[in-house]
């Protein structure tokens, strides 16, 4: 089966001085969920921003394969990758008050998108963007549509925005940690939410953060990102029953997870700080961090499999302890 | 003083804040905090929980004297704060805070910044000053040379540790820690935790830990707060809290934390669509528009100040 998004070899350099993305290589299936995740500054959002064609200024980006369905997306220009963003292939941010215009009402911001890909007159695409406030759990759509985004609560605006995405029928959607502004009784309503549409409509997801908690919850696969690259990825069950990577088992050590906690006992933590890439780096990013590092680790590593499917990028022997 | 005394007291502190009441909006009073009271003990951890506009960091800046309370009273060690001298205040109670990058001064060293609490003290001669300055630099993990940096040079954590040592180069009796690791990667945060954790053990500290994550809550805190809408809504012993919570919200808050078990699915916390406005706080028991097992009782009659079975549960059907 074809995926819906085919990244491979993905590297984009800021001014010449950070190597953000360092040969990023993915596929997300259709209508599954894969999880992007890292801590700050791992190049997961980067690496979205450079597929949806969004990349700041001076911002370098190559591709060996960078494919949305039967599309080349290497080969658009900003006019092309215009068509297709808000309409096939759709993204929503961290911080819905950012990305939604204050001065325009939650109505007429939903509909232009409807009347810009589809055409549509605005009645036709006011009617549509009642139908999907409803669909994602608002109550009085028509009220709302009249209002302005100060007046929602920021659940309320993330699910306007989830709305506000899904009106052109997208087949991915890309959520950079959707839910990190939001308190946890409403991310989880969020994401319960993001759950039930993927199922009804056979939605694509490729969901960016930095929580293993999320990941664990929604993910069919995971790509582990570190300092650039990808550096294990494999099916959820798979990253948490056998993490193989050094940075990914120590990861997992740090979150304290409630009913397990000795608090006698430390926290598992690594040493160090995320470290910023220049071009030209070579080897594993990790490193300076990591308390198996040798010689070895200062040249190019390949990915290796762990098992069907899982993959990891580390010197070491898959069953190393 | 016996050492099971109370090291913090905090005593129906209430916060209110008038917002609006131009030209065409009228005023309106916003109860941030509304009737908070709770006691420490010397060496305990107090993780304070809740949502956002809950009031805890409200509750955080009156504690730390930098916001008058409206009505109520701290002490610390039996002594009033309100009317303290702020030199002897900070003799006794300092803060951590979330963002290391908006509470360090960016043009002065690591050294000045930590040594800066000690100058304002006054009294302390250079050369010693120096010396308990690098001697706390080394305590929170932070090598010689770092003294002469700037915060821009340091990273988030690295920052986080200056702002610890500062705090504690005074030798004060109560942290206040708002969110302090929040701002940080999960690799960061466990090392500053487990930083907090050791210096408490070592230094006899006692914490008033806010954040909005219980998982690092249950992990530091020995008693657990959880707060809504102003209110301490339920308060227990950590383990007893985690393992039998009794309020509902409290019920939904723990379903919400998402455990990294895959096939687990996303929790159904059953709160509805509506979010808390702390400007048009509901009568009756605060929660009860969200609550999913509220009885009509629950509209009129406030259960403020319930206890069952020893413990706080601000719920009349706990």
């Amino acid at each position: 089966m074809t995926p819906v998004l085919e990244v491979e070899n993905l590297r984009v350099d800021f001014s010449g001085r950070t190597a953000a993305v360092r040969g990023v290589s993915l596929q997300v299936q259709r209508g599954e969920t894969h999880c992007l995740v890292g801590e700050s500054g791992c190049g997961k959002s980067v690496s979205a921003l450079a597929v949806m064609g969004l990349l700041a200024r001076g911002a370098v980006r190559e591709a060996d394969v960078l494919r949305f369905q039967d599309t080349d997306l290497t080969r658009l220009n900003e006019r092309g990758m215009a068509r297709l963003r808000g309409d096939k292939m759709a993204m929503i941010f961290q911080e819905p008050m950012t990305s939604l215009n204050p001065a325009y009402t939650i109505g007429s911001q939903m509909a232009e998108v409807f009347e810009r890909h589809r055409g549509a007159g605005r009645r036709a695409a006011l009617d549509r963007a009642a139908e999907l406030l409803g669909r994602v759990g608002i109550t009085a759509p028509g009220l709302r549509l009249g209002q302005f985004p100060h007046q929602l609560s920021g659940g309320l605006r993330q699910r306007v925005m989830i709305a506000m995405a899904l009106m052109c029928d997208p087949e991915l959607l890309i959520a950079d940690e959707p839910t990190t502004a939001l308190d946890v009784t409403v991310q989880a309503q969020i994401l319960r939410l993001l759950q039930a549409l993927q199922r009804e409509l056979g939605l694509s997801l490729l969901l960016i953060t930095h929580d293993l908690g999320i990941v664990a919850r929604m993910a069919d696969r995971v790509s582990v990102m570190y300092a650039g690259e990808v550096v294990e990825s494999a099916t959820a069950e798979a990253l948490f029953a056998a993490p193989t990577h050094p940075y990914t088992r120590g990861l997992l050590a740090c979150i304290p997870v409630p009913g397990t906690v000795r608090r006698d006992q430390p926290l598992g933590s690594i040493p160090g700080t995320v470290p910023r890439i220049a071009p030209g780096f070579s080897g594993c990013g990790f490193r300076d961090r990591c308390t198996h590092a040798r010689p070895a680790c200062a040249e190019t590593i390949a990915l290796r499999g762990a098992a069907p499917g899982h993959l990891y990028r580390c010197v070491l022997p898959a069953d190393w302890t | 003083m016996s050492p099971s005394a109370a090291a913090i007291e905090v005593i129906d502190v209430r916060r209110e804040f008038r917002t609006g009441g131009g030209l065409f909006a009228q005023a309106r009073a916003v109860r941030a905090v509304d009737g908070v009271s709770f006691s420490l003990p010397a060496g305990q951890v107090l993780g304070v929980v809740g949502e956002s506009g809950c009031g805890k960091s409200t509750l955080a800046r009156i504690i730390l004297g930098l916001l008058p309370a409206s009505g109520g009273e701290v002490r610390v060690d039996g002594r009033s704060l309100q009317g303290m001298d702020r030199r002897e205040r900070a003799r006794l109670i300092q803060p951590v805070f979330q963002d290391p990058f908006s509470s360090l001064n960016p043009r002065r060293t690591v050294e000045e910044i930590v040594s800066l609490p000690l100058a304002a003290q006054g009294g302390v001669p250079r050369a010693q000053m120096r010396d308990r300055v690098m001697e706390m630099l080394a305590r929170v993990g932070l090598s010689a040379e770092m003294a002469a940096r700037q915060p821009a040079q340091l990273s988030g954590g690295q920052r986080q540790r200056v702002a610890i040592a500062r705090a504690l180069v005074l030798r004060p009796r109560i942290v206040v820690c708002d969110e302090p690791t929040s701002a940080l990667d999960v690799s960061v945060q466990a090392q500053i935790l487990n930083l907090l954790a050791e210096l408490r053990r070592e230094l006899g500290l006692t914490y008033l830990f806010i954040s909005h994550n219980l998982a690092v809550v249950e992990h530091i805190a020995s008693e657990v707060a959880v707060m809504y809408l102003g209110r301490i809504v339920e308060q227990a012993e950590t383990d007893a809290l985690f393992r039998d919570p009794r309020h509902p919200y409290t019920r939904a808050l723990l379903a919400s934390v998402l455990t990294p078990e895959p096939g687990h699915g996303i929790p159904d916390v059953g709160l509805g669509e509506s979010y808390p406005d702390p400007a048009n706080i509901p009568p009756g028991c605060r929660f009860h528009p969200r609550c999913p097992v509220a009885e009509a009782r629950c509209r009129t009659e406030p259960p403020d100040g319930l206890v069952r079975d020893g413990r706080l549960v601000e719920c009349l059907l706990a």
